[in-house]
């Protein structure tokens, strides 16, 4: 019922602006003492001060990955209950996504220098996120190539569904990649499970980011909501230009 | 059937007569190949070792080549529109429209390959083992860049967007397919091991990409 409810763009924006601030206020909230607690955060005994890289690092990771996971939800929106706001939700989420992934290659990349000595290897887990961002750039391509905005809505919704499925067999195969040619020696971060010191305020920032990412998201979705409109005026506006 | 059939036989005919589709892709992959030496120096033991590899990236771009105009040629003449309101299911006639490119562009790629295989000292046995893995990959290829062919099909210039979605798809085919060839030349793993990984991937690819195409032409007509 709700989901019906929500159908109806106008209602769906007054809804949105008024949430939107309870939502930015939470994650200005949640930041803050997420990073209070990442700067008061115990340094590793091996990493040093290098390790709170971590606090940006595993949460866009976490992020790149839901993004995806909204998008596909939002794919079956479009392709199968043909929701009005299901193909809004995925456009606005896909740079965001896109955003999160490169903020986690990039973290991780400024985090393996100072610890492996290279700024980048081909371990497992970092292919597997680089493979993710090209498929986020793809996506971002086709809604920019194809300028109907239905039909645009429709190719990046298959697409996501198939890199929906797909990824899991790429992680997969990745892994395996990966293990066949070299052991796990290196990555193996610390090898123990982590602290109590540092599992807090990762935590505490992962709420931050999520909260972060929903608010942009929904803004987004007001946004394309108010540029759509603008363009079916200005279509309306050529159209009675011509006609008369 | 008929139906089925007559478009199988007219994907076959415009392959190989019209533009010549079939064999521009060996030809690529033949291209491909002679590059690789200058570009990497012609020293024959590490053209070996890298052997398996060249050839499949070359197959790679290769079955890719002829992929993006598949189903645009069709959108542009209108022949497309006919195939799609045709009383017939929309996946048979995908499925029946890549197996025809298959046969006149993967398969082609397979035959090739102990002709390659000796310009990059491959030896009989790793030869065989690549174009077994092409034989068994080359059919993942098709279906999953038909899924990019059909996003695209109502652009103009897909060309080079068709590569960039469909590339980041077919990892895990590449990673097996390689893994197998190198896995019967040096070991230590068995042959068997990725070989059938490799066929579970690509088994996996036609059942998707098959549907995918079909749902994507679908909300592309209407």
């Amino acid at each position: 019922m709700a989901m019906i409810d929500l159908a109806n763009p106008t209602r769906f924006r007054t809804l949105a602006e008024t949430l939107l601030p309870w939502l930015a206020a939470a994650t200005v909230v949640a930041f803050g003492f997420g990073l209070e607690r990442a700067y008061l955060a115990p340094d590793d005994y091996q990493q040093g001060a290098t390790v709170k890289i971590m606090f940006l690092h595993v949460p866009s990771a976490w992020l790149s990955m839901m993004a995806w996971g909204l998008m596909s939800v939002a794919a079956l929106g479009t392709l199968v209950w043909r929701h009005p706001l299901a193909d809004v939700a995925a456009k606005a989420a896909a740079p965001l996504g896109a955003a999160f992934t490169l903020l986690c290659l990039v973290t991780g990349s400024l985090w393996g220098r100072p610890m492996w000595g290279t700024y980048w290897v081909w371990d497992a887990r970092l292919t597997s996120e680089l493979v993710l961002f090209l498929m986020y750039l793809g996506v971002l391509a086709v809604w920019r190539t194809i300028d109907d905005p239905t039909r645009a809505a429709r190719a990046a919704a298959v697409l996501t569904l198939v890199g929906a499925i797909d990824l899991p067999i790429i992680k997969f195969s990745v892994d395996w990649w990966n293990t066949l040619h070299q052991p796990a020696s290196v990555f193996r971060i610390g090898g123990s499970t982590i602290d109590a010191s540092l599992l807090v305020p990762l935590f505490v920032m992962a709420i931050a980011f999520t909260l972060l990412f929903f608010t942009l998201h929904l803004a987004a979705m007001c946004n394309e909501i108010l540029r759509r409109r603008v363009r079916t005026l200005m279509m309306l506006q050529a159209q009675a230009a011509g006609g008369h | 059937m008929t139906a089925l059939a007559a478009l199988f036989v007219r994907d076959l005919r415009l392959a190989i007569r019209v533009g010549g589709g079939a064999l521009i892709g060996v030809l690529f992959f033949l291209i491909v190949v002679t590059l690789v030496p200058f570009a990497i120096g012609p020293d024959l033991a590490l053209l070996a070792q890298v052997g398996p590899a060249i050839l499949w990236l070359g197959a790679l771009l290769a079955s890719l080549l002829t992929l993006d105009r598949l189903l645009a040629i069709d959108h542009e003449d209108g022949s497309l529109d006919l195939i799609l309101t045709a009383p017939i299911a929309l996946e048979a006639t995908v499925a029946v429209k890549a197996i025809a490119h298959w046969l006149t562009t993967g398969l082609p790629l397979v035959v090739a390959t102990p002709l390659l295989g000796l310009l990059l000292n491959l030896e009989p046995q790793a030869t065989g083992a690549v174009a077994l893995t092409l034989l068994v990959g080359t059919p993942a290829l098709t279906f999953l860049g038909l899924v990019g062919a059909a996003v695209t099909v109502a652009l103009r210039r897909g060309g080079l967007l068709v590569a960039v979605l469909v590339l980041p798809l077919t990892v895990p085919v590449l990673i097996f397919g390689v893994a197998a060839s190198n896995a019967a030349i040096v070991g230590p793993l068995r042959f068997g091991t990725p070989f059938t990984i490799l066929g579970g991937v690509a088994l996996m690819s036609i059942v998707v990409g098959t549907f995918a195409t079909a749902a994507a032409l679908r909300h592309a007509a209407d």
